[in-house]
């Protein structure tokens, strides 16, 4: 397989160059789309393998019904559309069809979280991890960098079982930390070694985390560690125990409700184990949210660097 | 398969049905008797499927779209050797695979449903990868009437049509009542037959529980090439048990140990009538 490049991009364009990479090779790969070829940068894909992608028009719960249908015969079919339709409008295709049935779909939930910015709530997705969490037999997954997706996406095409990998909108870094090569989805991968306080974070939300760590140890002298905890599902509680065992604060960090999301998944997991570690859950409230661009809205509620370094200085103190 | 023998296997096969249900004292009894001519004709006339080849890609796929009725499924695959029938006294037991509607922990059964509108989907899928590979497998799906009403349905249609998928059967199980009333006023169907037409769809009107014409009709598919086909097969809720005919409560009805002997002396006396027209 080429080399995939490690420039920033956005994970799509990533995500696009892995396929076409896959397909070359592999007359089982399968991409369907709901009208989404454009917004999943998949037109190159359909040009270099118009027998590999399959319109289904503006119609999610048919998406996915067909995406199980292909991949029940053996096809590796991964069904694109904009997140928020994705995990709402087809929730029970992949409850039923997807988890239930046992067929291993790729769910790319795309332009994911608050990525549409302004265009509301309608075109939001801060359910997703917490309804895809309480549904048995499916690997939720969301890469913090260019890196993370490429294996994300080789890994997802080989998996036999259901996955959802959720993708952002806007350019990424291409390696957030180039020397942690070792990416396994359902093992968290850290990004920088610390002792005095842990970012647990996902997706987009690990990057303002990195920029919080530097300012928190230039400004307060404060030294933090950062696991990007790529795979919601299952946890990683191997890494999770290990690190909360130094009884540092944590502080996670996701695109997300508040609610049923990364947070919560950890609180449980480490106050269930007997950690009694200062928590912080930082994400979207459960509130209307303000309406601004995805950056507008990630400042707003605090999932920033300035934002971050405050509520870890509170956490801090509790 | 001779037709005699399909009759007698749809009498057999709807005792079998009365008895797991009134056994399990549970289960969609109108549905199932409805179905099961459709089934018999499927899996014993039709479809290139059987235990023997079940783990071939090449088989022909059945997905049940109104999984509730999935007693009649049971019998029929038993029947076919997929399981042994006697299993079937543990159905919607504690503990027990054989829930109460299909399920791939059955051997046999392709896929898990149950919640309506979701079999036809699955089905446009899994007859556009038998296209790209060429291979020849048919895929065939039971709707029911009052699952008509499901959008994902109709999406599906759309979808089937766009990619002229002539090797994909969907079957209307049209006996014209759902749980609430008839499918008429409830949410009205008619004029389906105009309504599949001008979703792109071959249509065909048979009698359901008209083996020959079943038979007939289900071995010589495509209907229209490059068109999917609809089958709306009229069929009779309750078939075959005079007093369940076309009655609602039959729906999710269990017999008591008197209309269970009832049932079962009725259908004896098709099976000698059977036997009598042809000696």
């Amino acid at each position: 397989m080429e080399e995939i490049k490690t420039i920033d991009a956005a994970n799509l364009e990533v995500f696009s160059e892995v396929l076409q990479s896959l397909a070359a090779t592999d007359r089982d790969i399968i991409v369907v789309t709901s009208d989404s070829r454009g917004s999943g940068k998949l037109v190159p894909f359909g040009q270099k393998y118009p027998d590999q992608i399959v319109e289904v028009g503006i119609a999610e719960q048919n998406l996915v019904g067909v995406a199980t249908g292909l991949a029940s015969m053996g096809k590796k079919a991964f069904a694109v559309s904009p997140a928020c339709f994705l995990t709402a409008r087809a929730l029970e295709q992949i409850k039923n069809d997807v988890a239930y049935s046992d067929n291993p779909v790729k769910l790319i939930g795309i332009s994911a979280g608050v990525s549409y910015g302004a265009l509301g709530t309608t075109h939001h997705s801060l359910h997703d991890y917490a309804v895809l969490r309480a549904i048995n037999n499916i690997t939720i997954v969301a890469p913090a960098d260019n890196f993370e997706t490429a294996e994300a996406i080789k890994q997802a095409a080989e998996m036999q079982s259901p996955i959802y990998l959720r993708f952002g909108k806007k350019t990424m870094p291409a390696n957030l930390n180039s020397e942690a090569t070792d990416f396994k989805i359902g093992k968290g991968r850290v990004i920088q070694e610390g002792n005095d306080l842990t970012f647990i974070a996902t997706g987009e939300a690990v990057l303002p985390c990195v920029e919080a760590t530097k300012l928190l140890e230039k400004e307060h002298n404060i030294s933090c560690k950062i696991i990007s905890l790529h795979t919601i599902k299952p946890l990683d509680t191997e890494l999770l125990l290990a690190t909360a065992a130094n009884g540092k604060p944590v502080i996670t960090v996701e695109e997300h409700s508040i609610n049923g999301g990364l947070g919560e998944a950890v609180a449980s997991l480490l106050f269930q184990n007997g950690c009694t570690n200062k928590f912080k859950i930082v994400g979207l409230p459960d509130d209307h949210t303000v309406s601004g661009s995805q950056i507008e809205i990630f400042n707003h509620y605090g999932i920033s660097a300035e934002g971050l370094k405050n509520t870890a200085l509170n956490t801090i103190k509790l | 398969m001779h037709i005699e023998n399909l009759k007698r296997k749809s009498i057999e096969s709807r005792k079998k049905i009365l008895k797991y249900i009134y056994n399990a004292k549970a289960g969609h009894t109108g549905g199932s008797l409805s179905i099961l001519d459709i089934l018999n004709v499927l899996y014993n006339d039709v479809m290139n499927v059987s235990p023997e080849n079940f783990s071939s890609n090449t088989r022909d796929r059945f997905i049940q779209s109104k999984g509730h009725c999935v007693e009649a499924l049971y019998v029929v695959l038993a029947d076919k050797g997929f399981f042994p029938e006697e299993d079937l006294l543990t159905m919607c037991q504690y503990n027990s695979p054989y829930i109460g509607h299909p399920t791939k922990a059955i051997h046999g059964i392709e896929q898990n449903t149950g919640g309506l509108g979701h079999g036809l989907p699955i089905c446009a899928g899994a007859a556009l990868a038998a296209k790209k590979d060429n291979s020849g497998v048919k895929v065939f799906t039971i709707l029911g009437d009052g699952e008509m009403a499901e959008g994902s349905n109709w999406e599906a249609m759309m979808f089937a049509a766009h990619y002229k998928l002539d090797n994909l059967c969907a079957i209307l199980d049209y006996n014209k009542l759902q749980i609430t009333a008839p499918n008429e006023d409830v949410m009205g169907l008619e004029p389906i037959d105009q309504k599949l037409e001008s979703f792109g769809w071959a249509v065909k009107h048979v009698d359901g529980h008209n083996l020959e014409e079943l038979s007939q009709t289900l071995n010589n598919l495509p209907l229209e090439n490059g068109k999917p086909t609809f089958i709306i097969a009229h069929t009779t809720k309750g078939k075959g048990i005079s007093y369940m005919e076309n009655v609602l409560k039959w729906h999710h009805g269990v017999p008591s140990k008197e209309q269970y002997d009832l049932a079962i002396e009725e259908l004896d006396l098709q099976l000698q009538e059977l036997e009598t027209v042809s000696k």
